[in-house]
């Protein structure tokens, strides 16, 4: 007897596993568990918040001139560095030599560093030498002293 | 197809980033205990810095313009699993060499896109961590560290360089490469090379390779057919002497016993240490790894090395078997049958040099000299009644040693109270 076999691919085994939570219970015959509806598995909030975790750094904003985009001094940024940039990313961007956080936006119909504070000036991105060092994808704003610093 | 994936100046690297204003500066890494340098930006090479060249003997006015770092063990080791991460996006089949260079298998992979393959990962590497590497290919292990070479040094090649076994280029490159700098070719066998005519790596290829055996060694064999482009040489039998040491071995069958696994760790690190104590160097940190079999997906996987200091450089068995010993315990999965473990002794100093302006102040000289005479026993006994007469049990606790380290930059990645800071201005 043959069998014959396709070749597909190569089973995965680099990425994390999906967790689903588990909607359904057995099926049993009998008077049912009320509580078989409610198994769920534990939330995980850091695999929630990070999807690249090997290439997913923290960083701590000092200052304020990202306030209007909600980012205030001693906040902690989670700050993805296998994203590609889209326009209107908060990034990490390395200017003169110093890590800051910038907004890809425009300004004067040319593409430019965003501040989320007016009291900081667009810098416009020609003929300037700026490196992105990653995508900030969350903020983590403490908002009781002393909690998660 | 073989790669070896090389970091640049991994340590330096590291340090630069998280300090984009490092860029174009002459930056370097301090042993533990800040003694000497280990690690060295291309711009301080250009400003006649050797490797190993003690901290405080430097010119004050090389001091005054470059950036010396401590070592930051927590950083390095933390950046080298990333790496090693993307690594794994592209291939399974990945063998840590050391702590900046890994060995990849690219078996069944189609050669005309494997250059185009590793350029993508080059360039993924550089941009999840910033570290710069280097990609040497071809079908040998001694042939792709020679691409390697070549990939770091030719700016044309962009970071990744193929060298086929058969074809002109190679032909060249191995000509204009003198025998000495083929893997695991010493200076002293390069010296009795010579005397037989071998100068380039080009004339070893070409000579007997049975009559190399008979004069040498199976390892000088296996380099012959390793320059043909023959896949022959095991790791495990690989160590560039005064860089690093490894010793690794596969199990005969997968085991997922913690106390077996316990046990090979302690005798590879013992071995290694006198290793090191035959060769005369102290080692300032060593890794520990573990690692599945890739080729029986069907099992749970895992591959994960850990890179630890040594609380001062040192040959002491005592201390690397007991530091190897609670790097495994902080790797080992419960569960998991690996297919092989093994421990690099690695930042080698020479003992010569180091052990009075080093160690002066971390440890008596009576208790010194202890140590010494203990691990010179050790070794009488080992060798005169055969290896493993004496092993040494578990290690024992020894916090008392605390590592001088002025200049370590932040644990960016590994404390919460240490991360990088971006400044919103």
């Amino acid at each position: 007897m043959t069998i014959a076999i396709d070749i597909i691919g190569r089973v995965d085994e680099l990425s994390r596993p999906m967790l689903l939570p588990l909607a359904a219970g057995e099926v049993r015959a009998g008077f049912p568990s009320p509580a078989e509806d409610y198994i769920e598995r534990d939330l995980d909030l850091v695999a929630h918040l990070v999807q690249h975790p090997s290439a997913t750094y923290y960083a701590r904003a000092k200052g304020d001139s990202m306030v209007h985009f909600g980012i205030y001094d001693d906040d902690l940024l989670i700050v993805d560095r296998a994203l590609d940039v889209r326009p209107g990313d908060i990034l990490i961007v390395a200017v003169d030599g110093e890590l800051t956080c910038k907004q890809l936006g425009m300004a004067n119909g040319c593409k430019a560093l965003i501040s989320g504070n007016a009291a900081y000036a667009p810098i416009l991105l020609s003929g300037c030498d700026v490196t992105v060092w990653g995508v900030v994808t969350h903020n983590v704003h403490a908002l009781r002293r002393g909690v998660g610093r | 197809m073989i790669a070896l994936a090389d970091c640049n100046a991994f340590y330096v690297s590291c340090e630069k980033a998280f300090r984009p204003d490092l860029d174009g500066r002459p930056v370097g890494v301090l042993t533990n205990n800040d003694g000497c340098v280990i690690a060295r930006s291309p711009e301080l090479k250009a400003l006649g810095v050797a490797m190993g060249a003690p901290a405080h003997m430097l010119d004050p006015h090389i001091t005054r313009q470059c950036v010396l770092f401590s070592s930051n063990y927590a950083l390095y080791g933390d950046m080298s699993r990333r790496v090693t991460a993307v690594y794994h996006q592209y291939t399974p089949d990945v063998s840590v060499y050391s702590i900046d260079e890994s060995f990849l298998g690219f078996d069944g992979f189609p050669g005309e896109r494997l250059e185009d393959h590793c350029q993508a990962m080059r360039l993924r590497v550089r941009q999840e961590t910033g570290i710069p590497i280097s990609i040497g290919l071809s079908t040998s292990k001694t042939l792709a560290k020679i691409a390697n070479h070549l990939a770091k040094k030719e700016a044309a090649c962009e970071g990744v360089a193929l060298l086929p076994p058969e074809s002109d280029t190679t032909r060249r490159v191995l000509e204009r490469l003198p025998v000495t700098e083929v893997w695991g070719v010493a200076r002293r066998t390069g010296l009795r090379l010579a005397d037989m005519g071998i100068h380039t790596a080009w004339q070893l290829r070409v000579a007997d390779p049975r009559q190399l055996r008979r004069l040498f060694s199976v390892v000088m064999e296996r380099t012959v057919w390793e320059l043909r482009g023959q896949d022959c040489i095991e790791l495990d039998d690989m160590s560039v002497p005064k860089r690093q040491i490894m010793t690794s071995r596969s199990f005969g069958r997968l085991t997922g016993d913690r106390q077996e696994l316990h046990e090979a760790i302690r005798h590879h690190a013992s071995c290694g240490a006198e290793k090191l104590r035959k060769q005369q160097s102290l080692a300032c940190a060593l890794v520990v790894f573990v690692k599945t079999n890739p080729f029986r997906p069907e099992l749970p996987q895992h591959h994960e090395s850990l890179l630890l200091a040594l609380p001062r450089p040192t040959d002491d068995s005592r201390l690397i078997v007991h530091t190897a010993s609670r790097g495994l315990d902080r790797i080992h999965r419960a569960g998991v049958a690996y297919q092989k473990c093994g421990v690099m002794l690695t930042d080698l100093v020479d003992r010569n040099h180091e052990q009075f302006d080093i160690l002066a102040d971390q440890q008596s000289n009576a208790e010194r000299e202890r140590s010494e005479r203990l691990m010179a026993t050790l070794d009488k006994l080992n060798r005169e009644l055969g290896a493993g007469t004496v092993k040494l049990g578990g290690g024992r606790e020894n916090a008392a040693w605390h590592l001088r380290c002025a200049y370590r930059s932040p644990r960016y990645t590994t404390r919460w109270e240490e991360l990088p800071v971006v400044k919103m201005r």
